[in-house]
């Protein structure tokens, strides 16, 4: 307003619709500067995101050599409790025996482990509910009727293959990322085959 | 401030007026909470929760700062910290604690007064639509300062609430996990989530504290509602704020002050849950999740979704319990009933008291252990929380027949005595019984 405006320009008052200099400066500024308000939050987000030295625990080396047949051990992979459990040829039987049409996310024991270790079931040890850790994985806890896993806050039910067969968890346990890096050695959290 | 008789200010000294010139404070608590804010004279006991809950707002932040001067928000540290430094080391550390732990609850307890006293007497009707939506936006303020508060002393059950409660998150589908992990900062409750919960913990009260401030400021514009739902007429319907409720804000303060003492010293962990003195365990749950008692209404909603329909139960659960708060913020365009007061809307009043009855159910189902009983209870009741949303509360609203309304407010605290106001604290008002008058 206070500017005056030269022969080749449009007065500052002009109201008739057209773009003035003023207009192209005022939104190129505001535009500038809500882009670089915008790009600033991004420290303050992604700070928020796994730091490095939580992402350094990613991956733990598991020694299954002691782990017999029937029997299960839990260890800790980024601060969660994952199962690894050495399935009885019994037990891979029944997980097999089970039609996929009966499963309410419908997986096959192959599928949840790999070829040619059909007996490592190795899943985590969190509900798929509202992640409480389930029993069975310990000597005499209640595996449910299932054989598998029995979750004691609200009753979910899973199978020797770890898959969901009654109670309200909607998924299986998870099956992380794991390769066997030794014949007696998994690596959870590795990006195997 | 809209009242015509409200008393202006005039600064008595001349120092007052200089700093009336240039800081004008003075003018603006005068206006707040002395004679510049008329109230309707006929306000009952359940006005004083308004004032309770500020109050235990100002003691949570001061228990709470004092706290944090000896908080070790680290993962290995925190437990001992609360339960060894603090309860056992610290000079009158047990006191500030339970006082801070109890506090949070009566909090919670004056605010629900406060919230169903607004619900029955439809206070949250136009013009205060703004003064509700803000109160229920404190109110998620606490409830989210309240969760992450919880998480602290990193015992079992703040370990395993904070699992359950992020958990909420991973309901989503695509971004719901990589949602969970960021706002935790990892795979699980550890380091990073204690201390930033430990930094919003300290942050939120104050952000409350300023919505206090919106809060008040938007009630002070239509000014306060009252028991009749009859709006002020004249200066004879109304007192100043000081000194009278100045006097009685100051002895029910006194009275619930001394109820929460008596828990604080001699009940202190009876709304507590005794898993929390065991320290967390990511590796192990405890059988029985519960959150505070505060929260059970809204775990029950959430557990009570059991089968998938469409979208996965969890999911449902989620939505149900978010959606069961959000709907609070409708209220004032769901209910068309022209009488503002539960007082004179006969149908109104005994659904209102039906749904204190259900939230009382939904709260019992929340903080028990699952049982298939109890699940088709929630169920139900879960049902009947929304039923008076969707259909009850429009029906009712256009087909309860009000019964007559006073025709002032001196006119129904005076019950029709005398056509001339004794003087304003000598009437013999029988406080929170309002006869209609005919």
């Amino acid at each position: 307003m206070a500017t005056k405006a030269t022969s080749a320009e449009v007065s500052d008052e002009a109201g008739g619709g057209e773009v003035r200099r003023r207009d192209f400066l005022n939104i190129a500024a505001v535009s500038f500067a809500g882009v670089g308000g915008l790009v600033t939050l991004a420290p303050l987000i992604i700070q928020m995101s796994p730091s490095a030295d939580v992402l350094a625990q990613a991956t733990t080396e598991v020694d299954i050599s002691k782990v017999q047949p029937g029997q299960g051990i839990k260890v800790s992979w980024r601060k969660q409790p994952v199962f690894v459990r050495n399935l009885t040829p019994k037990e891979i039987a029944e997980a097999n025996a089970v039609p996929l049409s009966a499963l309410r996310d419908p997986e096959t024991l192959a599928q949840r482990t790999k070829p040619g270790k059909p007996n490592w079931l190795i899943t985590l040890g969190v509900c798929t509910h509202l992640g409480c850790v389930p029993l069975g994985i310990g000597e005499g806890e209640n595996r449910g009727p299932y054989g598998g896993y029995f979750c004691p806050c609200h009753g979910s039910m899973y199978d020797t293959a770890a898959r969901i067969r009654q109670g309200p968890a909607p998924k299986n346990l998870f099956v992380p990322d794991y390769e066997f890096t030794a014949p007696t050695t998994v690596t959870i959290g590795a990006k195997g085959k | 401030m809209s009242f015509s008789w409200a008393k202006p200010y005039e600064p008595k000294s001349p120092f007052m007026r200089w700093l009336d010139d240039r800081l004008p404070l003075p003018r603006i608590v005068y206006n707040a909470t002395g004679p510049g804010y008329p109230v309707p004279r006929n306000l009952n006991y359940f006005w004083n929760f308004g004032v309770a809950a500020g109050l235990f707002l100002v003691i949570q932040i001061v228990t709470g700062v004092v706290l944090a001067m000896h908080y070790a928000a680290t993962a290995d540290g925190a437990f001992n910290s609360v339960n060894q430094l603090i309860m056992r080391d610290v000079n009158a550390g047990w006191l500030l604690r339970y006082a801070h732990m109890n506090g949070a609850s009566f909090f919670f307890i004056v605010v629900y007064i406060h919230i169903f006293r607004g619900v029955y007497y439809g206070s949250y009707m136009a013009p205060p639509e703004l003064v509700w939506m803000l109160g229920l936006v404190i109110y998620l303020l606490m409830m989210a300062t309240a969760f992450m508060g919880y998480v602290l002393p990193w015992g079992q059950m703040s370990y395993w609430g904070a699992q359950v409660i992020t958990g909420f998150f991973s309901a989503f589908p695509l971004v719901g996990e990589p949602l969970r992990i960021w706002l935790l900062g990892g795979y699980a409750p550890d380091q990073a989530a204690l201390t930033r919960f430990f930094s919003l913990h300290y942050l939120l009260p104050f952000v409350i504290a300023a919505v206090v401030i919106l809060h008040i400021w938007a009630l002070h514009i239509p000014g306060s509602s009252n028991p009749t739902g009859v709006d002020v007429k004249d200066e004879k319907d109304t007192l100043p704020f000081h000194p009278f409720y100045t006097a009685k804000d100051g002895w029910f303060s006194g009275a619930i002050l001394l109820v929460y003492a008596l828990v604080t010293y001699f009940a202190p962990n009876y709304l507590g849950h005794p898993d929390n003195y065991i320290p967390a365990n990511p590796l192990a749950t405890p059988a029985h999740i519960v959150p505070e008692w505060y929260f059970w209404p809204f775990y029950a909603i959430l557990r009570s979704f059991t089968v998938d329909f469409v979208l996965a139960a969890k999911l449902w659960g989620v939505l149900a319990m978010f959606t069961s708060i959000l709907l609070l913020f409708f209220l004032p365009w769901i209910d068309k009933s022209p009488v503002r007061s539960g007082s004179y809307r006969p149908v109104f009043k005994r659904f209102f008291w039906l749904l204190v009855l259900d939230v009382l159910i939904l709260g019992y189902v929340g903080g028990a252990p699952i049982s298939p009983f109890r699940t088709a209870l929630g169920q139900a009741a879960a049902a009947c929380y929304f039923l008076p949303f969707r259909v009850i509360l429009p029906l009712v609203s256009a087909f309860d027949t009000p019964l007559p309304l006073p025709q002032s407010i001196t006119d129904s605290v005076l019950h029709g005595e005398a056509a001339e106001a004794a003087p304003a604290g000598q009437t013999k008002s029988r406080r929170g019984s309002v006869a209609p008058a005919g």
